[in-house]
């Protein structure tokens, strides 16, 4: 009797977390569907079919010919790759300066540093557009970085990494003579390398992915990025509902990051674990 | 260790700048022109100093619309999600076979980018003059009346959008309440085997009480979240969301920056000071309700 319930609850439970897999997998297998399919075999199916019997890349060559999906790529490319780049070397200079050397108001600073975390971006987004727009920087990627690359909780990240570095490493090198900066980027930095990898992964995702300030800040398609780039396909992109066009579209901007995700699975996850946020 | 304030200085030189311009300046100026009344980006005009940009958005009935919105995506999405996450993040941590793979599968909407594949849920839920769309098609089976979820009647439309936020924030949370599961002392579990307690008897007097403090996390960062909803209502029903009736706060305040009626800095800024100011309230609720039953 006892067994027999165990076993029905097993049951439940692979039912309810195979449905719920369903739920998430669906919408990406409609996707790759969708844009498998030609536009005339689409838009004949009254009642759409689960599979295809002649799929076709057509789609996959129109995103790159008749609209820009190239050029949204490169930009979004260019822009993750710069912003993470100076945001790694701002954060690495910064955290070190709060975990290794001292100063005097140190700890009054690193507590309004930390305050800025809570802020929440809608409340400065406003200032950052007309700053930019001032300067004369929409629709340039300055414009588009600059505002882009402070990530204040990574810095925070670091900061607890460099601390747990022993200090006898730090004083040996003093001792030695080394500079600051040659411990920093000698022993700090490679034996901290998992953080590191973890915050690039993590503001790389963010970078991807931003919508807000890219559609604020640009209104010329030479600047736009896959996300503002996908709504202006949809807008304007391939005439009357292209839908399985659309759709290779999507494929194309969504294949990155899912790779990236299978390859760093556990440094993704580890790191939204110790921080990242979203929902 | 010596003091070296001039190095450190150095060191913190680039973050500082870029927080003071980007971060600290804004934030000031953000309350100066909420009290710039009707300042004119174009004509670089205001009216005068006072309150009037609250009185006006709190009279702008696209607005309210916005409020409304907002706060029915959250009185919905948070509990939702939040239960629904406990309930799998619970039943993970049950299972051993495929634990693995439930897990990636779970996280891939985390990576994806919302206003790509939102278009695919638009696409499942539209009701075009070729095809129904496949819920209309899952709703047909079961003998429903179809509707059109994307243009159509207000219900239809939030409750798509509601499903469309669950189903992205899921990932982050069974991400943490299946580890704070994990951390659970096993042989608090032993014990109440041992006294013979029944299952969900275990799970409201020992697991929720003791990962309470990771619940309580995500609902507060739940309602933060919600409370921001844009994205995904843009991928839903695209850029013209008050044309949809589905705007959001967030996108009310982007709305007065930028586009056809765009360019003022000042209703926006008094719109996100609001914004904050509700955040803000629901945080220390939460956190004056949490301390009263978060047993830690």
């Amino acid at each position: 009797m006892g067994k027999r319930k165990i076993k029905f609850k097993t049951v439940l439970t692979y039912v309810l977390l195979v449905l719920w897999g369903l739920i998430v997998l669906f919408p990406f297998y409609w996707m790759v569907l969708t844009s498998l399919k030609s536009y005339s075999s689409y838009n004949s199916e009254y009642i759409p079919k689960f599979y295809t019997l002649s799929p076709t890349l057509q789609n996959y060559a129109d995103v790159f010919t008749e609209v820009p999906l190239g050029r949204y790529l490169l930009n979004t490319l260019l822009f993750t790759v710069v912003t993470t780049a100076i945001m790694v070397v701002v954060a690495v200079l910064a955290a070190f300066a709060f975990a290794r050397l001292k100063f005097r108001g140190r700890n009054l600073v690193f507590a309004l540093f930390l305050s800025l975390m809570m802020l929440p971006n809608e409340l400065v987004i406003i200032t950052n557009f007309v700053t930019i727009t001032n300067a004369k920087l929409s629709n340039s990627f300055p414009g588009l970085i600059l505002p882009s690359v402070m990530s204040v909780f990574y810095v925070y990240l670091l900061k607890e990494n460099f601390e747990m570095v022993p200090d006898n490493l730090y004083l040996a090198a003093k001792v030695d003579g080394t500079s600051d900066l040659k411990y920093l980027l000698r022993v700090l930095v490679p034996i901290s390398r998992p953080t590191i990898i973890t915050i690039i992964i993590l503001k790389v995702i963010e970078c991807w992915n931003s919508y807000v300030w890219p559609r604020l800040i640009t209104d010329d398609p030479r600047y736009y990025l896959v996300s503002n780039g996908i709504q202006e396909i949809r807008e304007n992109g391939f005439g009357r509902e292209n839908i399985p066009a659309m759709m290779a579209a999507v494929v194309v901007i969504s294949v990155p990051l899912i790779v990236l995700f299978l390859i760093f699975r556990n440094k993704i996850m580890a790191g939204v674990l110790r921080g990242g946020t979203k929902g | 260790m010596e003091t070296n304030n001039k190095k450190a200085w150095l060191y913190l030189l680039p973050a500082g700048i870029f927080l003071a311009v980007f971060m600290v300046y804004p934030l000031i100026d953000v309350f100066i022109y909420s009290l710039e009344e009707s300042y004119n980006f174009a004509s670089q005009t205001s009216r005068g100093t006072g309150l009037f940009n609250f009185s006006y958005i709190l009279h702008d009935p696209y607005f309210l619309q916005a409020v409304r919105n907002t706060a029915l995506c959250v009185a919905i999405t948070v509990p939702i999600s939040t239960g629904l996450s406990l309930l799998i993040a619970f039943g993970l941590s049950s299972i051993k076979a495929l634990k693995n793979l439930f897990q990636t599968i779970y996280f891939l909407p985390y990576v994806t980018n919302t206003l790509a594949v939102g278009l695919v849920f638009m696409i499942l839920f539209k009701k075009t003059a070729y095809t129904d769309g496949m819920v209309n098609l899952l709703i047909h089976f079961f003998h429903g009346p179809t509707v059109d979820f994307i243009d159509g009647p207000y219900w239809a439309k939030m409750f798509v959008l509601c499903f469309y936020v669950i189903w992205i924030v899921m990932p982050f949370k069974i991400l943490i309440l299946t580890s704070a599961l994990a951390s659970v002392d096993v042989s608090y579990y032993n014990a109440a085997k041992v006294d013979g307690t029944k299952g969900w008897r275990i799970f409201l007097r020992i697991t929720l009480p003791m990962i309470s403090p990771t619940v309580f996390y995500l609902i507060i960062t739940g309602f933060i979240g919600a409370f921001k909803e844009y994205s995904d209502a843009v991928a839903l029903f695209g850029t013209d969301l008050n044309a949809a009736k589905m705007n959001t706060i967030v996108g009310y305040i982007y709305d007065m920056l930028y586009g056809d009626a765009g360019g003022y800095p000042s209703y926006a800024a008094a719109a996100a000071i609001l914004l904050f100011a509700i955040i803000l309230t629901i945080t220390v609720i939460n956190l004056l309700v949490s301390r009263k039953h978060v047993y830690y």
